[in-house]
């Protein structure tokens, strides 16, 4: 297991937003973490980054313990965070935004920008303009490139396709599916339709504590278990969501 | 004619030296957003302490290299043991950087004396050019030239390095920078301290200047790069540049004909600004400064 979380609990003020979260993340896969609203899915991506630290349980990551480490530190573990606002620097530019997450600026960084511009074209026609001209699709794509342009062993991408176009949303699909070939991937995602055709695995987050977790094949099928926690009806007879 | 010569000239001179202990506060206050009232203590520190190499070693460079070690290392010291806790923290930075002020102002006096030091203008740079009846002061010349210097240098290290990036970057979004894998309070300490520096070294340029140096001197002087850091634009070190130099303009027409008005005209100056365009002449600002 690349990461794991083990009875993670954690604090905002006076809140006790996760109680109880247990996950763990194989490498070379893309886990979703479900839920509903408020139920803790970003806060566990923000425990993981050390942005609100756990204040019980353990976060390892490949086998490596990260409770009290600073958030540059565990960045520079190899984990690269895509927040839910995305964080775009708006008064840099494109290029600027992607050089200030290059922690080497070897051969081997050159050809990971040159992956991000790949798979992400529309960003090569926009790399000396600032930030804040970009498309929300398009500072998506600066935001999830930007995780990528290091030798991050884990991708952390928070709603991805909340405010997309249907259209951004496939673009979006595509590309996680070629970011996974390099890539572990956790992804909360409250799009079923895009969680569903892009995650391996699954965990349930309901109310600060993990529910389940499983195979998204399997999840696929649980009729009774997508109604209770995440209001969704199923079609089961071709395995799609509707 | 040769009166708004030489007031222009005057004015520009006093501009550049707001500008040198405007710049430290312009990265300090305008791009952290840390109130540091104790902006003008560092400023007087580092005139004192470069008066006092100067005495012993009739080197002016000197001064200004002991001077401006002077207010790093305080600024480093401060940043390390004081700010660092205030981060975010707008009132408890007030409250604390005036208890600064008033422990760095003591500490100076007990230190150099509470007395009034005359200070010349070394012989290098004294006595002045007479183009007609126009006389273009040599000290002032230099005092301009080093401030134009200054603006440049901050200016592009802001647009052209990665620290400056860093800078501008953490400005907006702290913790995204740091989720990018760069401790950004490394890099604001040495913001911070390299402010303080600046600070000092517009003491240093000042003392000469002014022709004495004094424990009130700060004080006096801080209040002016508050209304140019405000007037500029938050974090644009240009913005404070240009900003100094209307200060500075406006302070010496309205001292020759309006002597009593001259820190009025500036407040004046800096409200209509404000009420203009509330994030100042060329203001980028913080969005979010997490």
């Amino acid at each position: 297991m690349i990461l794991q979380l083990s009875h993670v609990q954690t604090f905002i003020d006076q809140f006790h937003i996760l109680q109880d979260v247990t996950l763990e993340v194989p490498e070379g896969e893309v886990t979703v973490i479900l839920g509903r609203n408020g139920a803790g899915k970003t806060t566990t991506l923000r425990t993981i980054m050390g942005l609100t630290p756990p204040s019980g349980g353990s976060v390892q990551f490949r086998g490596e313990q990260l409770n009290g480490l600073p958030p540059y530190a565990i960045a520079r573990k190899g984990i690269g965070f895509v927040p839910e606002d995305q964080g775009i620097f708006s008064n840099l530019t494109v290029e600027e935004n992607l050089s200030l997450a290059m922690r080497k600026k070897d051969g081997a960084t050159r050809a990971r920008l040159q992956f991000v511009l790949n798979i992400f074209p529309d960003l090569e026609y926009k790399l000396k303009q600032k930030g804040e001209s970009l498309s929300g699709g398009q500072k998506q794509m600066l935001a999830i490139g930007r995780a990528l342009v290091n030798d991050n062993r884990l991708l952390l991408i928070d709603e991805p396709s909340k405010g997309l176009a249907p259209i951004m949303v496939e673009k979006l699909a595509q590309a996680i599916r070629e970011i996974k070939q390099h890539t572990t991937v956790v992804l909360v995602e409250q799009n079923f339709a895009l969680a569903s055709a892009v995650g391996e695995r699954y965990v349930i987050i309901d109310d600060g504590h993990t529910v389940r977790e499983g195979l998204m094949s399997e999840l696929l099928q649980d009729r009774e278990l997508l109604g209770r926690y995440l209001g969704i009806k199923s079609n089961l007879s071709n395995g799609k969501v509707v | 004619m040769d009166i708004f010569m030489n007031l222009t000239l005057s004015g520009l001179s006093t501009g550049m030296m707001i500008f040198l202990l405007a710049s430290g506060l312009s990265l300090i206050f305008g791009l952290m957003g840390v109130l540091n009232f104790a902006h003008g203590s560092i400023f007087m520190w580092g005139a004192y302490s470069g008066v006092w190499i100067y005495f012993r070693t009739q080197s002016f460079t000197l001064a200004i290299l002991t001077g401006m070690m002077m207010g790093m290392a305080l600024g480093w010291l401060a940043e390390r043991t004081i700010i660092r806790r205030v981060y975010g923290r707008p009132i408890d930075q007030i409250l604390i950087t005036t208890g600064l002020m008033l422990v760095l102002n003591e500490v100076l006096k007990a230190v150099f004396g509470p007395n009034i030091i005359a200070v010349p203008i070394p012989p290098l740079l004294a006595g002045s050019w007479e183009l007609g009846r126009i006389i273009i002061v040599k000290y002032r010349v230099f005092t301009i030239f080093v401030g134009l210097v200054v603006a440049a240098a901050v200016h592009l290290i802001l647009t052209r390095t990665r620290v400056g990036m860093i800078v501008r970057a953490g400005v907006q979004n702290q913790e995204m920078v740091q989720v990018l894998g760069i401790n950004i309070r490394q890099v604001f300490s040495l913001v911070f301290m390299f402010g303080a520096g600046l600070a000092a070294l517009g003491g240093v340029m000042m003392a000469p200047a002014i022709g004495a140096i004094n424990p009130g001197m700060g004080l006096e002087n801080q209040m002016l790069a508050f209304i140019v850091v405000v007037i500029g634009g938050m974090g644009s070190i240009l913005g404070s540049a240009l900003a100094s130099v209307l200060v500075g303009l406006a302070g010496v027409y309205t001292a020759w004909f309006l002597p009593e008005a001259a820190l009025a005209v500036n407040v004046l100056f800096m409200t209509v600004v404000l009420l203009i365009k509330p994030s100042g002449l060329f203001g980028m600002g913080g969005e979010q400064n997490r």
